[in-house]
């Protein structure tokens, strides 16, 4: 096969592009998907995407071929911020904004756990200046952690420094809570 | 002398420092993806707000407040010609996404070219952090340092389950995405990579060649990077990336040995045979050059090439891309055209280098 866009080299790239939910196939040779940028960098990963989007497809397929009521209905759940409606959401695989995680908050469980490994929550950083009582809520939690684990030691000299930290941050915590509420 | 200033312009000022295990590891990276709480994100916002995220950054670039954190250059992508848009590409400063969107999509690079915030790309930010060499924690390090005071400025969409909210599922949680460059000839050539790969993603992360998922590697180079973002922090994600490069450095130096002890003679035919190839040839198409610059780079850690620097590999690949070579021709140039003068370019870079 030649490759459709110089019409020159063997078209060595096969793939099937979806612009807009239009299914298109691609034929290109290796300088040309380079080129008009078929292939994108490394950080990409666009067949991840393209496989995402794929695995809402099959989701909505089997959801056409159903056509029950309640899953039509379903389909027409629309975030109220961005007017992203459940059905474009699996169609294109991608949130239209942040209020979007809202609104199909009760379908994304199996989503997240089949693309993070069965994940559905974050332990990572959490943002300085909005985070704030969060930051709190987390220290207590691993100093917690760590306390049970030094019981268990039974190297009570460092759980004493573990304690007395827990309360520190307690104290701190609850003062400014206090302040609020006045 | 042009050719050698267009040299020092194709290769960013970071990637000439020598980073840990650089016969190996060609640089880290990671990436952060954050968006503004209250704009829907760039696929589904009206052109008017996505400008006025722009003009936020644009106006924070102008008032110097992102040149006292480092040297900075704001880039409106629609100012830039289709080359221009191609070469930086090639340099991955911006994602071919960024460079085809229209209107409101922008970078920010720093001067060593180490730093590049992409605005309105998938997401309305990702910032971006290049180490040479094996350097993870350090990039994690001065990636948290950049977000914690973007953080300041900024109304991050973030939620206390989810963690960071992006515009596709695969980046939710730590919107992070960590990588690894790392040139692989020993275990492609024994083909023990393929044995590896299967493995390495049940840790969930992903082996890819240089020009994406399922592609072939071309010259020996292969990505590493995390595919899960939900559910683990940003230093256990790094840990697990750093143990699994930490092993296909050793499994990669050992087969360079054992290669070199079984088949010594065959090994430096092939090296020289390609050292020979790029200094002589008149045309020459990418594929083919990115496997003689992966031997010649080999020869290079194996101490059989010498007065070629290691940089020989990382520099000609982006180089000999398309963009450049038609920034360096300052014209359109057809595919035939381009292996020629793709051929002359390392010609005179090796002979330049020689001398
Ligand atoms: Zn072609
Ligand atoms: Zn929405």
């Amino acid at each position: 096969m030649e490759c459709q866009e110089c019409q020159q080299r063997p078209a060595t790239f096969h793939f099937t592009q979806v612009i807009n939910g239009d299914k298109k196939e691609v034929h290109v040779c290796e300088e040309c998907a380079m080129e008009k940028g078929y292939m994108t960098s490394p950080e990409e990963g666009y067949s991840l995407h393209n496989l995402l989007a794929g695995l809402f497809n099959f989701d909505s397929a089997i959801m056409e071929s159903k056509q029950s009521n309640a899953y039509k209905q379903e389909n027409e759940l629309k975030c109220s911020h961005c007017e992203m409606t459940l059905s474009q959401f699996k169609q294109l695989g991608k949130f239209g904004c942040a209020a979007c995680y809202d609104t199909f908050s009760g379908r994304l469980d199996p989503i997240f756990r089949r693309v993070h490994s069965g994940n559905t929550q974050h332990y990572g950083k959490i943002p300085k200046r909005q985070g704030g009582n969060l930051h709190t809520k987390k220290q207590l939690e691993s100093y917690r952690t760590e306390l049970q684990k030094l019981i268990g030691e039974e190297n009570f000299e460092e759980a004493a420094k573990v304690r007395d930290q827990i309360r520190a941050l307690e104290q701190e915590n609850g003062n400014t809570e206090a302040g609020d509420n006045s | 002398m042009t050719l050698k200033r267009f040299m020092n312009e194709a290769i960013s000022p970071w990637m000439r420092e020598e980073g840990p295990d650089s016969d190996i590891v060609l640089s880290s990276r990671i990436r952060l993806a954050r968006n503004f709480s209250s704009v829907s994100y760039p696929i589904f916002a009206d052109r008017v707000k996505l400008t006025e995220i722009r003009d936020f950054f644009k106006e924070e670039y102008e008032h110097r407040s992102f040149q006292d954190y480092e040297d900075f250059a704001f880039i409106s992508i629609q100012d830039l010609s289709d080359v221009e848009k191609r070469v930086l590409v090639e340099k991955h400063l911006i994602s071919p996404h960024l460079s085809k969107n229209e209107g409101a999509a922008a970078t920010i690079i720093s001067k060593n070219e180490q730093v590049s915030i992409m605005i309105n790309e998938e997401d309305h930010i990702r910032l971006q952090l290049y180490f040479p060499g094996f350097q993870l924690s350090k990039a994690l390090e001065k990636a948290f340092q950049l977000d914690d005071w973007l953080e300041e400025k900024v109304n991050y969409a973030f939620d206390e389950t989810r963690g960071y909210l992006t515009s596709c599922p695969t980046n939710v949680g730590t919107g992070m995405r960590a990588s690894v460059m790392m040139h692989l000839p020993a275990l492609a050539m024994t083909k023990q990579i393929n044995r590896m790969i299967p493995a390495i993603n049940q840790l969930g992360l992903v082996v890819r060649g240089i020009y994406g998922e399922g592609s072939e590697a071309q010259g020996n180079i292969f990505q590493i990077s995390n595919q899960i973002t939900l559910g683990k922090s940003e230093e256990d994600i790094i840990g697990d990336l750093q143990s699994v490069v930490n092993q296909l450095i050793e499994h990669e130096r050992n087969a360079r040995s054992h290669i070199m002890k079984q088949s010594s003679t065959k090994l430096e035919d092939r090296i020289y045979r390609s050292y020979g190839v790029l200094d002589y040839s008149r045309v020459i198409g990418s594929n083919e050059a990115a496997i003689c610059l992966s031997n010649v780079r080999l020869g290079i850690d194996l101490g059989l090439i010498k007065n070629v620097s290691r940089n020989i590999l990382n520099e000609l690949m982006i180089l000999t891309q398309p963009g450049f070579l038609q920034q360096y021709a300052k014209a359109t140039l057809s595919a035939d055209e381009r292996d020629k003068l793709r051929a002359t370019l390392i010609r005179e870079r090796l002979q330049l280098e020689n001398r």
